[in-house]
């Protein structure tokens, strides 16, 4: 009796460590992990509240104060219209983060479902699809994105699904390759022999083991994204102007920079944190759970 | 192995043309037509129907697609509507600058990421691994624009080395690109560079922490000799694919550099024709783009199988 009492006491301690809690420690212990989290999550929170705490109207445009250097009252100076530059640059991410937060997500559960089954079945299906994939990517990235924009249109919830879809793409490959380290294992082709539906073996044997690669690739994906997005809107295809965005108040900033510098390095600051933040935060999480972070270029 | 290596071909070839129908259907769907923007606030429904005529864009799609797609295999990319130019004739000295370009920076930037990630690979984890791995990092992710907002501001406004935008027409002799042409360098090298670095690093530690590599260090093989005979070699293999795709991927996106520097590139002309609703032209360079993609990794491809015997038998999924 004592014995099995002990015996299940020891069992419940070791599997009280989940491996969400583990996880969590390994990345505690990485100083680049921690600065990369908390550079998200601040930018995050400055992106919700900003609207209620920043100095200046970021829209109030002023004929005395345009091309103004640093100062007390605007932080950052002021653009060629007088408007403030830092309350711009507090609001400027914030169609960027919505968008590419929920197109991420869009893109790890459609490429990863997908690239799951296709490993799963691995047959003319897969060729066939892969081949798309494959000719998705040999078209240059940037033209991709600047024709599905131009096609579908630049409303908010557009770019979202054109962002999830598009880079979906790249997870499809990633979760497919992963998947086929599994389908040869024990455990799915136990689940084949026993007859379980496709949809089981996705969802109940495969998802878990592939779930650690998409998180990874997910959070990777996310600064591509990131790049992606910004590049599009430093081209005029984003954010609709007046709406304070990064990339097109570089783009517009640029035009001053030799006399106000800053109107180009606020925004810059912003967007380059943000970047770096994620990869720091990336990196650390592909070693906490053990993963090596692949080295697929993007697109 | 040359059947591996046809199989590989016909491939690429599949890949091109799914890419040209892509391509093709997805500029068509653009909203407006060449017409339209070419005549803009002047069109009147007798004009627009006439340069339709001309242009042959009354045409059912899937017609107009064989007639491109011929052209394209005999090398004729069509007329530009905008600027009433065959299409090659535009592309023509814009592709070999940005060629010029691409060429300058992978000359500097495939040898210093290979020095670079070699480093960082044998100093693992210690300081000269730390730093290279994480200004990699910054190289790699910050989009193309703010990195080369960045060099302006410093080397073009502050210190005036070089002009901060290009002000010389696409046709000049390549020597006259020259002080035009370092911002714009430097900004790929570096992107280049933290991508391709990174992948050798990976493979450097992979190697050297083999087992063929542990036995070499027992028999006693110099430390040098066993970095550069033994293990660089074998690092080197999987850099051969990865070149290739940085090299694509930076294609794909110098749109942006060149726009930045106003360098007049194949790239910057591309977005000229996104937003002239120029089809043939779109149509054009994407084609062109796509094919150096699609030869970067076939040449890749076979040349890791050339020299990877493993690969050589193995059956490509």
């Amino acid at each position: 009796m004592t014995t099995a009492t002990q015996s299940a006491e020891i069992t419940t301690t070791v599997k009280r460590r989940s491996p969400l809690a583990e996880t969590w420690d390994n990345l505690r212990r990485s100083w680049a992990g921690m600065l990369g989290l908390t550079l998200i999550v601040v930018h995050i929170l400055i992106a919700a509240t900003s609207p209620y705490w920043v100095p200046q109207d970021p829209y109030q445009m002023s004929a005395d104060n345009r091309n103004e250097l640093p100062s007390a009252e605007h932080i950052f100076g002021t653009d060629k219209l007088g408007r403030d530059v830092f309350s711009r640059s507090m609001l400027g991410g914030r169609v960027t983060l919505v968008v590419t937060l929920i197109a991420i997500a869009i893109a790890i559960l459609w490429g990863g479902l997908l690239g799951i089954l296709l490993g799963l079945l691995n047959g003319r299906a897969d060729e066939l699809i892969m081949r798309l994939v494959d000719a998705m990517l040999s078209i240059p990235w940037l033209l991709l994105l600047l024709i599905i924009i131009s096609v579908m249109g630049t409303e908010m919830w557009v770019q979202t699904l054109t962002f999830g879809f598009t880079y979906g793409i790249l997870t499809i490959r990633v979760a497919r390759a992963a998947t086929l380290d599994f389908v040869t294992s024990e455990f799915v082709l136990s689940a084949r022999a026993r007859g379980e539906r496709k949809r089981t073996i996705v969802m109940k044997e495969l998802l878990p083991n592939v779930r650690d690669v998409l998180l990874v690739d997910g959070s990777m994906n996310w600064s591509w994204m990131l790049l992606g997005f910004t590049s599009l809107s430093f081209l005029g295809f984003g954010v609709a102007p007046p709406t304070p965005d990064w990339g097109f108040m570089i783009a517009k900033n640029r035009e001053i920079m030799a006399i106000q510098p800053w109107s180009v390095f606020g925004p810059v600051i912003m967007l380059s944190t943000l970047i770096i933040g994620i990869n720091l935060f990336s990196d650390a999480f592909a070693k906490a759970l053990g993963l090596d972070r692949s080295q697929g270029a993007p697109v | 192995m040359s059947t591996l290596i046809g199989r590989r071909l016909i491939l690429a070839v599949v890949t091109l043309f799914i890419v040209s129908l892509i391509v093709f259907m997805g500029v068509e769907a653009l909203p407006g037509d060449t017409a339209t923007a070419y005549l803009g606030q002047s069109a009147t429904p007798e004009s627009l129907a006439s340069l339709r005529e001309e242009f042959g864009l009354n045409a059912p799609v899937h017609q107009r697609y064989l007639d491109w797609l011929g052209g394209v295999v005999k090398g004729d990319l069509g007329e530009s509507m905008s600027k009433r130019k065959p299409v090659a004739d535009l592309i023509g000295n814009r592709f070999r600058n940005t060629l010029v370009l691409a060429t300058a920076a992978a000359l500097i930037g495939i040898p210093l990421a290979i020095v670079l990630g070699v480093i960082a690979g044998l100093t693992r984890d210690k300081w000269p691994d730390v730093f290279v791995s994480t200004t990699s990092i910054m190289g790699m992710t910050l989009p193309g624009f703010v990195t080369a907002t960045i060099l302006i501001y410093f080397f073009a406004i502050r210190l005036e080395w070089f002009p901060a935008i290009t002000l010389v027409p696409s046709d000049v002799p390549v020597l006259e690109l020259l002080p035009n042409i370092v911002l714009p360098i430097i900004t790929l090298t570096l992107i280049m560079v933290a991508h391709i670095l990174r992948l050798v690093r990976t493979n450097m530690i992979d190697v050297l922490t083999s087992d063929y590599i542990q036995m070499a260090k027992l028999k006693g093989v110099p430390y040098w000799s066993m970095v550069f005979k033994h293990a660089l070699p074998n690092a080197m293999l999987p850099t051969i694919n990865v070149v290739a795709l940085t090299l694509a991927w930076l294609l794909g996106g110098v749109a942006i550099i060149e726009t930045v520097f106003n360098y007049p590139g194949i790239g910057q002309l591309m977005i000229t024709g996104i937003t002239d609703r120029d089809f043939a032209l779109v149509q054009g360079i994407a084609i062109i783009l796509a094919v150096i993609y699609i030869a970067l990794n076939l040449i890749a491809d076979v040349l890791s199988m050339i020299l990877n015997p493993k690969l050589r038998t193995a059956r490509g999924h």
